[in-house]
């Protein structure tokens, strides 16, 4: 009990449970080309939520977010992003739709052209027939928010990795978006800033009561942010569940992957050989 | 096994053809989707253009005016460095092959025409394809490298209307400007090594080309740099768009969409003049 990590009280998660869903999707499949990546996805992501969707490389992860965000359009299946079908809705919808959500790309997708206020801004100019000041107002407050005041008139090419991710946040937020994405939000920080920007989503979700849907595959990360994760692998999703139930999950690939156990392929040997021999048939 | 060889030999070269026509066929179905990606392209950039005020989201003029600046104003030098230059280059070689026939003095025709028709739209275009169209096709294949094309999809705004736009505005706009500069300067290259070498004032120069050259000629070959104009855009823009895997992508579709813009323009020239000068 003594444990220092223990000191600190523990996050206390809302009972979300009950909560009316924003994201519901329904028997996904998509294709790449002809690969089959993902195979029938059914998720639903509660109100105020941070739903973490968690897999290895190659697990369909990227593809669900693409697809969720309208992206990459799917083979079959639906999606219900607050209550519209996403891809039967008309193009002038979807951009209204799109208006309500915000997303923090993995490399921030900061434009390199744009200084970070301006970056931050954008979205206000573009949806918004507000005048400069109150703009210019708004984005300094998410700013604030994201703990990156003082640097609006710097350039994205000027800024650390962890300064931009905050910076993606700010643009994500700034038209107070009812469903916030995140892809890989930690990938490639130290784990003092990686933890930074965990608080920072956790503090989203509190102060906004923003849903939040999560793509990593940090483990630390998302036993810390998630209220329930989502297990994919191989286009297939494994588990849905609390940190606790999937801590306890007894399913093997799970705890491989919660291991960071690498799996045996088993091959049959004449698969084996054509592998080697490079025979297509 | 037994029978492998004749007949992997039969096999072999059926299938040598057919992975050959087969090859063929796909390049062509790709070369053709990639026309009709354009033809898109293009009918978008100008849905936006009229229709994108009604729908909320306006083609921004200061964004077209930031490229018109880019495009075409910062282009001025080169394009007059390289028009001098290609001016005293014809004078040169018009006046010796005329030397022939003695009849150097009508060099001023053979100059004023090929210049206003052809020379000063033909070295424009292939100086912004150089210069614009490679810049145009990397910097919206580093955009889509790094997820800017799809941070502005998810922020609901229309990337053709945002990127693509205000670029052909200023393109269609700057092009013919800078041809017709180009002419301007290509001739008055012309008309000073016409007056050293031949002893013809440069008034008298000028004088013989206002007789040469007509409102058409010049017409004639500003619609052509304003086609040239929307060609280069498109080139740019697709090969940009095409680009993946990395640094290297963009490094590759940077120089296929300078390679393909100078040849659909050459193309594209021969066969405008073809069409309308018969």
């Amino acid at each position: 009990m003594n444990h220092p990590l223990d000191a600190a009280p523990a996050y206390q998660r809302p009972d979300l449970t009950g909560a009316p869903p924003v994201i519901e999707i329904k028997n996904l499949v998509t294709h790449y080309g002809s690969r089959k990546i993902l195979h029938g996805i059914n998720l639903e992501v509660r109100e105020g939520e941070v739903m973490v969707i968690m897999g290895g490389s190659g697990s369909g992860k990227s593809t669900l977010l693409n697809t969720l965000l309208g992206l990459l359009r799917p083979t079959s299946g639906d999606i219900r992003l607050l209550g519209q079908h996403l891809w039967e809705i008309s193009d002038v919808e979807r951009s209204q739709l799109r208006q309500k959500m915000g997303v923090a790309f993995q490399g921030g997708a900061l434009f390199s052209s744009l200084s970070v206020l301006e970056n931050i801004i954008l979205p206000l100019r573009e949806h918004t027939k507000l005048d400069l000041n109150t703009m210019l107002i708004m984005a300094r407050l998410k700013m604030q928010v994201v703990n990156l005041a003082g640097f609006e008139n710097l350039m994205p090419s000027e800024l650390s990795g962890g300064m931009i991710k905050r910076a993606a946040f700010a643009r994500a937020i700034v038209m107070d978006p009812k469903v916030l994405f995140c892809d890989e939000p930690s990938a490639g920080l130290d784990p003092i800033v990686a933890s930074a920007i965990d608080d920072l989503i956790l503090s989203l979700r509190d102060a906004m009561g923003m849903s939040i849907v999560v793509v990593t595959h940090e483990l630390e990360s998302a036993f810390r942010i998630a209220d329930r994760i989502c297990v994919l692998d191989k286009g297939h999703i494994l588990m849905i569940g609390t940190v606790d139930e999937v801590r306890a999950s007894d399913n093997e690939r799970i705890q491989n992957l919660l291991n960071r156990r690498t799996e045996e392929e088993i091959l049959d040997p004449d698969e084996y050989l054509k592998r080697l021999t490079a025979v297509n048939e | 096994m037994a029978e492998a060889p004749t007949k992997g030999g039969e096999t072999g070269l059926s299938a040598r053809i057919t992975a050959i026509l087969g090859n063929l066929g796909k390049k062509g179905v790709a070369a053709i989707a990639e026309m009709g990606l354009g033809a898109v392209l293009f009918g978008q950039s100008v849905f936006w253009i009229f229709v994108g005020h009604r729908r909320g989201q306006p083609v921004r003029l200061k964004a077209a005016f930031d490229r018109c600046m880019e495009m075409g104003i910062q282009a001025l030098p080169i394009v007059t460095m390289m028009s001098v230059t290609i001016g005293i280059m014809l004078a040169i070689q018009g006046i010796y092959a005329l030397r022939v026939f003695g009849a150097e003095e009508q060099v001023t025709v053979g100059l004023g025409l090929s210049v206003v028709r052809e020379f000063g739209p033909l070295i424009t275009g292939i100086l912004v394809s150089g210069r614009t169209g490679s810049s145009l096709a990397a910097r919206i294949g580093t955009m889509r490298i790094s997820q800017e094309i799809d941070a502005l999809e998810v922020m609901g705004i229309n990337p053709v209307r945002f990127i693509v736009a205000p670029a052909l505005i200023a393109m269609f706009l700057m092009v013919p400007l800078l041809a017709f500069w180009a002419d301007i300067v290509m001739l008055a290259g012309a008309g000073w090594y016409v007056s050293v070498d031949l002893g013809i004032s440069f008034s008298a120069f000028v004088q013989r080309l206002s007789e040469t050259i007509t409102v058409n000629d010049i017409m004639h070959g500003l619609s052509k740099a304003g086609l040239f104009s929307i060609l280069i855009t498109l080139v740019g823009v697709i090969n940009g768009a095409g680009v993946s895997g990395g640094a290297e992508g963009v490094g590759r579709m940077t120089t296929r969409s300078v390679v393909l813009s100078i040849s659909a323009i050459i193309v594209t020239d021969m066969v405008f003049a073809f069409v309308t000068t018969r």
